[in-house]
């Protein structure tokens, strides 16, 4: 792999598919939900910076805008995930993910 | 002797009248079906007469339709056929099946005889039946049957014929258990349906051999391509609808059922068992005659069995004590001759005999009604005696009868019928087997002794002699009512003027009923030529002297002697017993058939299905589900993260099925 | 040359911040961690010619969404019992095997594109700034713009009423 080259768009996609592989592994084995939400959110920009790449390989804005919109969406959704939390809290008195087992069976 | 022209000239003519014979006892038996239905539901009283007239009408209005179609019929050239096309029943691919009836010679003379005496009949039950609780149902069924055998008789095709050969076994079962809140009456009418049904697997397996080899239904398309057959198939075709014959018609081995269907009422018997139900197996048979024809075999076989009926229905007969079992082993007897008959290739003279026999056995058993109506349910001979002189109307039909059946009486009732069957069954050569008709010549004269014999003697244990029953029924001893008295005499004027019918030719008569058939049968019947024709008359003479040394036997034994059961039955060691006890016949059905039957059933019922299907089956199929449910059960973890990776991994599997 | 090392550092930064992020204990950290991914991320937006995200990454994600966590987690005030297993046990395992797949992915991608080439290798006149984003938005995405406003007013009422102690 020549990494020294000059780089290029596939440097980014490579960057991207590791921010996003980490967010995933945070998701599915934490069990504090801080630190889900967090993982999700960092899933999201692995898929904000793909966006990007990829309006600059076509010399089209339309990702950027793309990404604007995610910035947005994911902002409203950590909103609302935190109230959750909140709640959750209120109710168990913790925030371990693995106490809220009342879906079991 | 195959003259192919002389068939191919049929003309077919349309008469849009035919349906009415059949039509007019379906709308008797709709509309008292109806009455009656209304009865028992609602608290609406139907009076007996409306039922009555109703029933007779349709009858009547039947045998009116019937007589002007064979004035019609007379009418027309040789060789024509009366059609009526319905409608189109059967249609699957290029297999058409249409509801047609068709009335040619042997189909006229079976509708009119049918017809008439089904009118007689339906006017005694009216007085027979007065007064029972199943009047209305009584005169629907006795509709719907009349119905069936006309759709018997009319049919164009062997699959309407076998609609109507259904039918009127139904309605023998229905009517046989009329009385079915006494359990033996429903077990007879069981038995009944039962034996004929295994009858009617012969006949189904004729007609899948019949589509097969020819294609077609049709009696006309099949006398025409009768060549299809060669002569295996066409024994084998025989003998499957012989065995469906011989189901109907009460012959060996399918007989058990008649002597108990005397279960059901008189007029039941009457009809159905002696004038017309039992007659269709003979009927089949001869509407057959083609086939029959080419298998001689086949038609050997028809004719030993119905002798050998014939002798045994006539020694059973003789053991006897009830008026009806006598009379029902009578018929049997008789049937066995009329298959004898059309067995040698006489179809004409089985025809002939049939309607004699028709005549003087509805009349015997309609007198027989008389006689237990006027001994109050009493049916066995040893209980009665000199009843001659109380009811002298119905005793003296009675007599005709016995003359009619007896022949000894030249020129009337069976006489020239049972005779033109004996003098055929010598005469006609066997290709089969030599010697032969000499056999079945004789042991039909054995059993015609027999049969003047038996009757005698149950003549004279009833109508004359002492009375020897109880003395509170002997006071109450009374005529029937005109409706029963009135039809039976006619009746008996009929059993014997049907003798005139076919006076032979070889006397110098008209012989008016085989000259009738003789166009249809011409091609298929053998000529009668073992035997030089002028022996005929010595042969008449012969059965005529062995008629009366039957009757005189039996007068002598029981009626100056007084004895009741025949003597000379204790000559043979446990004779007597055996013929008693009808040959054991049922006690070996019994145990060779019946147990493995009941068996198998029990055994389909219980331990297949209801076991095996039902708790088995359903139960594996529960606890499979029950399994897959657990197993499924095990990834509702509760936990949040498993089902993150439930999505995570779903999401994967799909992209990777979208990108390929 | 700069272009690659500035690349790299950022690259590097990034993924640290993310590996700091999902390993922490405490959820202090992984929002420290966070801030600084969401940096990095600016500054690789601003080397792709995006600086109007770039700046928007900083106030909102950094400087509004972290600074919500970040109440929130202060808000609930943990104890250590309630934080969660102190080792993520199934964290190393999992990224391993991610790691693995990211590798395939790797050679995929280079595949695809080739070191080197951006199609266009001039962008157009004021490519990313807030001028071309404007014109974007108001134009073309006019009905996603829109609705996001819509978005919005419903999560924050959902969130009022979720966090709500008495309704």
């Amino acid at each position: 792999m020549d990494l020294l080259m000059p780089i290029g768009p596939s440097h980014y996609l490579v960057l991207s598919a590791l921010l996003f592989i980490v967010g995933t592994a945070g998701v599915l084995s934490r069990r504090n939900l801080f630190v889900v939400l967090m993982s999700l959110e960092l899933m999201l920009n692995a898929v904000n910076l793909t966006f990007v790449t990829f309006s600059r390989v076509n010399g089209e804005m339309t990702g950027q805008v793309v990404a604007l919109f995610v910035v947005a969406v994911a902002a409203a959704e950590a909103c609302v995930g935190l109230a959750i939390v909140v709640a959750l809290f209120r109710l168990k008195e913790t925030v371990d993910l693995d106490m809220f087992k009342s879906l079991k069976g | 002797m195959l003259n192919l022209e002389h068939f191919q000239n049929i003309a077919l003519i349309s008469f849009d009248w035919i349906w009415v014979i059949a039509a007019a006892p379906l709308a008797g038996a709709v509309l008292n079906g109806v009455l009656t239905l209304i009865a028992s539901r609602g608290k609406v009283h139907i009076p007996e007469w409306l039922t009555a007239v109703i029933g007779c009408g349709s009858a009547g209005i039947s045998f009116l339709a019937a007589w002007f179609t064979y004035l019609h019929f007379r009418t027309l050239p040789e060789n024509s056929l009366l059609t009526q096309e319905l409608f189109d029943w059967i249609e699957a691919g290029t297999f058409h099946v249409r509801m047609n009836f068709q009335l040619d010679a042997l189909s006229t003379v079976m509708t009119v005889f049918v017809t008439f005496v089904s009118t007689l009949i339906h006017i005694y039950s009216v007085g027979y039946m007065k007064g029972d609780e199943g009047f209305g149902r009584f005169f629907t069924y006795l509709n719907l049957f009349l119905f069936s055998m006309l759709v018997l008789v009319l049919g164009e095709n062997l699959l309407v014929l076998f609609l109507g050969w259904e039918g009127v076994g139904f309605c023998s079962y229905l009517l046989i258990s009329f009385w079915f809140e006494d359990e033996a009456k429903a077990n007879a009418g069981k038995k009944a349906i039962i034996v004929n049904r295994i009858g009617d697997a012969g006949f189904l397996a004729g007609l899948l051999i019949v589509f097969a080899l020819a294609g077609t239904f049709n009696f006309n398309d099949l006398q025409a391509h009768k060549q299809v057959f060669n002569q295996l198939s066409a024994t084998i075709v025989c003998l499957c609808f012989f065995f469906g014959a011989a189901g109907k018609s009460a012959q060996i081995p399918l007989y058990v059922w008649l002597p108990d269907a005397m279960a059901g009422p008189t007029p039941v018997s009457a009809l159905i068992h002696a004038a017309t139900m039992v007659t269709a197996g003979v009927y089949l048979v001869a509407r057959l005659h083609f086939l029959f024809v080419l298998a001689p075999w086949a038609s050997t076989v028809v004719a030993v069995t119905g002798v050998l009926t014939a002798l045994l229905g006539a020694t059973i007969a003789m053991a006897q004590n009830d008026i009806k079992k006598i009379l029902a082993y009578s018929t049997i007897s008789q049937l066995g001759f009329m298959f004898l008959g059309v067995g040698v290739g006489a179809y004409s003279a089985g025809i002939f005999h049939l309607i004699t026999h028709g005549f003087f056995k509805a009349c015997l058993f309609l007198g027989a009604g008389c006689v237990i109506h006027a001994m109050k349910g009493e049916q066995d001979i040893r209980k009665m005696g000199g009843l001659l002189k109380h009811i002298p109307f119905s005793g003296l039909s009675f007599l005709m009868g016995w003359l009619a059946i007896t022949g000894i009486l030249p020129f009337c009732g069976g006489f020239f019928s049972k005779d033109e069957i004996l003098w055929r069954a010598l005469a006609t050569p066997n290709l089969v087997v030599p010697g032969l008709p000499e056999i079945l010549y004789f042991i039909a004269l054995a059993t015609a002794f027999l049969t003047a014999f038996y009757m005698t003697r149950l003549v004279v244990m009833v109508f004359f002699g002492e009375y020897r029953g109880p003395k509170e029924v002997f006071e109450l001893l009374h005529e029937s009512p005109r409706t029963m008295t009135l039809p039976l005499f006619i009746l008996a004027v009929g059993a014997l003027m049907s003798g005139w019918l076919g006076v032979p030719a070889a006397i110098g008569g008209a012989d008016s009923l085989g000259k009738f058939l003789d166009p249809l049968f011409h091609l298929s019947t053998t000529e009668a030529n073992a035997v030089s024709p002028k022996i005929e008359p010595l042969l008449m003479l012969m059965s005529l002297l062995v008629a009366l040394l039957g009757v005189g036997t039996a007068w002598y034994i029981h009626g100056l002697k007084h004895t009741i059961s025949p003597m000379f039955l204790k000559l043979i060691p446990g004779g007597k017993k055996t013929i008693e006890q009808k040959y054991y016949v049922d006690e070996f059905y019994e145990v060779t058939v019946v147990r493995w039957v009941k068996g198998f059933a029990h055994w389909v019922s219980d331990k297949l299905i209801e076991q095996l299907l039902i708790n088995r089956t359903l139960g594996a199929l529960i606890r499979a589900v029950e399994w897959i449910a657990k197993f499924l059960k095990k990834t509702q973890v509760g936990l949040v993260r498993a089902y993150l990776l439930y999505v995570v991994m779903g999401a994967a599997l799909l992209i990777y099925l979208i990108l390929h | 040359m700069i272009e690659t090392v500035v690349f790299y550092i950022l690259a590097a930064l990034l993924l640290g911040m993310g590996l700091l992020v999902i390993t922490r204990t405490n959820p202090m950290a992984s929002a420290v961690g966070m801030i600084g991914a969401f940096a990095a991320l600016a500054g690789l937006y601003l080397l792709q010619s995006a600086p109007l995200l770039a700046v928007l990454q900083i106030l909102v994600y950094a400087g509004g969404i972290m600074v919500l966590m970040i109440f929130v987690i202060m808000l609930l005030n943990l104890r250590d019992e309630d934080m969660g297993s102190l080792r993520a046990k199934g964290v190393w395992v999992t990224g391993a095997l991610l790691g693995i797949t990211s590798v395939v992915f790797g050679q995929v991608f280079l595949v695809i594109f080739p070191t080197g080439q951006w199609k266009n290798a001039v962008l157009p006149e004021g490519f990313g700034s807030i001028f071309s984003v404007g014109e974007k938005i108001f134009a073309s995405y006019l009905f996603p713009f829109e609705i996001l406003s819509l978005l919005l007013l419903t999560a924050v009422v959902g969130a009022m009423v979720l966090a709500k102690r008495r309704l």
